[in-house]
């Protein structure tokens, strides 16, 4: 017997049975695509092709294209990088976290959030590899590889190597998770195909689901493997944004030397990531007619992830201050002074403005179940977050110790055009993820829609 | 040419009623050769009588593979082979080594499990699976057994499956 709590909402919603969800999900990949999805993949391929042209133009001529001069050497190209790999984030939180502490919401979100990690990770890997300025010499320079000069080898004391380690095994791990989760769910649509006829179909998704049986013993390792590299992931997950932040913790330059950069780093990742996830799901659900499976309900759950992270990175950017006061370090509390209160005041005050107040419209209950409101906050959120990693990465670095250096940083059409690039990956990527693929994890759902879905003609739970 | 196998195939609407079934089956010394499902059925493998999965072995001994090697490595590259003396401090110190050493375990713990999976599971690209009936991977749960195991006749093990539950009783041959 399953039972069923009357204080939670259903997850379900529409009365669906086993077969509804294999056949709602499925004929989102059997069927061509809706002129809505035309214009949404067209959009995105515009952004790529333009984005392709400014990283050729960079390739060519090299990242002097880019607007950074001797004093800020880094500034949309980092930012840019941390805003992506924290975004990531997300993903994994719902599937690997959630999955750890059995939240059952996560099941119908889970696939659309991981795929949006791996591409997200992907816009992540581009900046570094092109600040590197031959990126198809990458990966001789950043691995450890027997080389021709001693060997000299990589520096395993650099957070910069440790972070090359760090996002290229999140990457991996992440595409291994999300791959397994899909195994059974291809083997859903070669099944409808062979039962359709359509054979060319029905062995491509075989080979995609190593030809899965869905036999008890099968499902046994199967779950055992998913719980495992649950346990894997979560801690492989906050450790990634912990040496993303090490970038700058362990390094010497005020506004950046801080030990409280990494749980800050990792609640702003969440935070922007739950942000990045709802944009994302909210237009997935109106193109694919998901409303059925990605409820109210779950939205609401996702925007209090918003809350409690956005007030953890709020509480986070008044300790920084406090703590540069508190320290009487002339040079530390210069960097904040200027922080807040110096030419880029306005980077600053948006990244308040977005991160700390804005979601705290949240707590209504009426804003944070409605789905207009909740879709324009969560661009806002992703707006502030981004604001975030500009402000500290070039508010520390623009004024330096000495004053005949002090400039300012202007973008070029180029760091625009990288930055474009990575959004026509992003969305090119997940719309032909969620046309080819299964956005939601049928297996996963099937399992609950038994106990949480909400029956057509029973009266009460 | 090797003489067919014969089997009965159950289906079963609900996994409530193929849990007990599965119980009330083998209770009656019917052996079942597999049951299919479309989605993990909790308690299903005990009921089936089979034995935990050693994977999460598996994964210890390839996480354990890859602390060693990626700690062993560093050390002997910044250590040994080629000492840097970097802002003052020690060539050889562990806390350093220790953010690579934790994502090398985990990668190879990760795909060293994965891996293993496959391999025991016997499941590759290019191999077509043994579908008994395939509406188990829609909302069917289909129980397979093989004639020739049982020493119960056909007709008597057809009896027990819709006296149990299930919809439907076909036989199939390979």
């Amino acid at each position: 017997m399953q039972a069923s709590s009357v204080f939670r909402e259903s997850l379900v919603t529409g009365g669906k049975t086993v077969h509804d969800v294999s056949h709602d999900i499925s004929c989102q990949v059997e069927n061509k695509p809706s002129r809505l999805w035309w214009m949404a993949f067209g959009i995105s391929l515009v952004l790529l092709t333009w984005g392709a042209y400014c990283c050729w133009m960079m390739l060519w001529h090299g990242i002097g294209m880019w607007g950074l001069n001797k004093t800020v050497g880094w500034a949309w190209d980092i930012t840019n990088f941390v805003w992506w790999v924290g975004i990531g984030h997300a993903g994994t939180l719902i599937s690997a976290i959630l999955l750890l502490f059995r939240q059952r919401w996560r099941m119908s979100i889970n696939r659309a959030a991981e795929a949006m990690t791996i591409f997200a990770v992907i816009c992540a890997l581009s900046f570094p590899g092109f600040h590197m300025g031959r990126l198809w010499l990458g990966f001789y320079w950043a691995l450890p590889l027997p080389n021709a000069f001693g060997s000299l080898w990589v520096n395993f004391n650099s957070p910069l190597l440790w972070d090359v380690f760090a996002i290229s095994t999140y990457f991996s791990v992440s595409l291994l998770f999300w791959y397994m989760g899909l195994i059974p769910d291809f083997a859903v649509i070669r099944d409808r195909a062979v039962r359709m006829g359509h054979m060319t179909r029905a062995r491509i998704y075989n080979a995609l689901s190593f030809g899965w049986d869905g036999a008890a013993k099968t499902w046994m390792r199967y779950e055992s493997v998913a719980l495992i590299l649950a346990g894997l992931s979560t801690p492989l997950v906050l450790s990634v944004h912990t040496i993303v932040s090490f970038d700058f913790a362990t390094s010497v330059i005020p506004g950046w030397h801080t030990t409280i950069f990494p749980p800050y780093f990792v609640a702003g990742a969440i935070f922007s990531g739950f942000a990045m996830v709802l944009t994302l799901l909210l237009v997935t659900r109106k193109v694919f007619k998901l409303e059925d499976y990605i409820t109210i309900y779950h939205v609401e759950l996702m925007n209090i992830i918003i809350i409690v992270t956005g007030s953890i990175v709020g509480v986070a950017y008044i300790t920084e201050l406090f703590i540069a006061w508190y320290g009487q370090v002339p040079a530390e509390s210069y960097a904040f002074y200027n922080r807040v209160m110096g030419p880029y005041w306005w980077a600053y005050a948006s990244m308040m403005t977005c991160n700390v107040i804005s979601p705290q419209l949240f707590w209504i209950k009426k804003i944070r179940t409605n789905l207009m409101a909740t879709f324009v906050l969560s661009i806002i959120v992703n707006i502030g977050m981004w604001f975030e990693r500009f402000v500290i990465i070039v508010t520390s670095l623009h004024r330096d110790y000495l004053p005949s250096s002090w400039t300012m940083f202007h973008p070029t059409m180029y760091d625009i055009g990288q930055y474009t690039f990575t959004f026509g990956i992003f969305f090119t990527a997940f719309f032909l993820f969620a046309k080819f693929f299964p956005v939601i994890n049928m297996a996963e759902v099937k399992s609950i829609v038994k106990s949480t879905s909400e029956k057509k003609s029973s009266t009460a739970h | 040419m090797a003489s067919k196998e014969n089997y009965l195939v159950g289906i079963f609407d609900d996994e409530d009623v193929l849990l007990s079934a599965v119980e009330n089956i083998r209770d009656k010394g019917v052996k079942i050769k597999e049951v299919y499902t479309p989605f993990p059925v909790h308690g299903l493998d005990e009921a089936l009588g089979y034995r935990r999965t050693r994977l999460p072995i598996a994964a210890f001994l390839f996480g354990m593979t890859g602390t060693i090697t990626a700690l062993s490595t560093q050390i002997w590259m910044l250590g040994f082979d080629w000492p840097m003396i970097i802002g003052g401090k020690n060539h050889f110190s562990i806390p350093p080594f220790i953010p690579v050493t934790f994502e090398f375990t985990v990668l190879l713990a990760a795909f060293g499990m994965a891996g293993t999976f496959l391999v025991v599971s016997d499941m590759k690209p290019y191999k077509w699976p043994r579908m008994f009936d395939n509406r188990s991977t829609d909302d069917k749960h289909v129980m397979a057994i093989d004639l020739a195991a049982n020493k119960i006749s056909k007709e008597e093990i057809s009896q027990i499956l819709k006296s149990n539950g299930a919809s439907e009783v076909n036989e199939k041959s390979y």
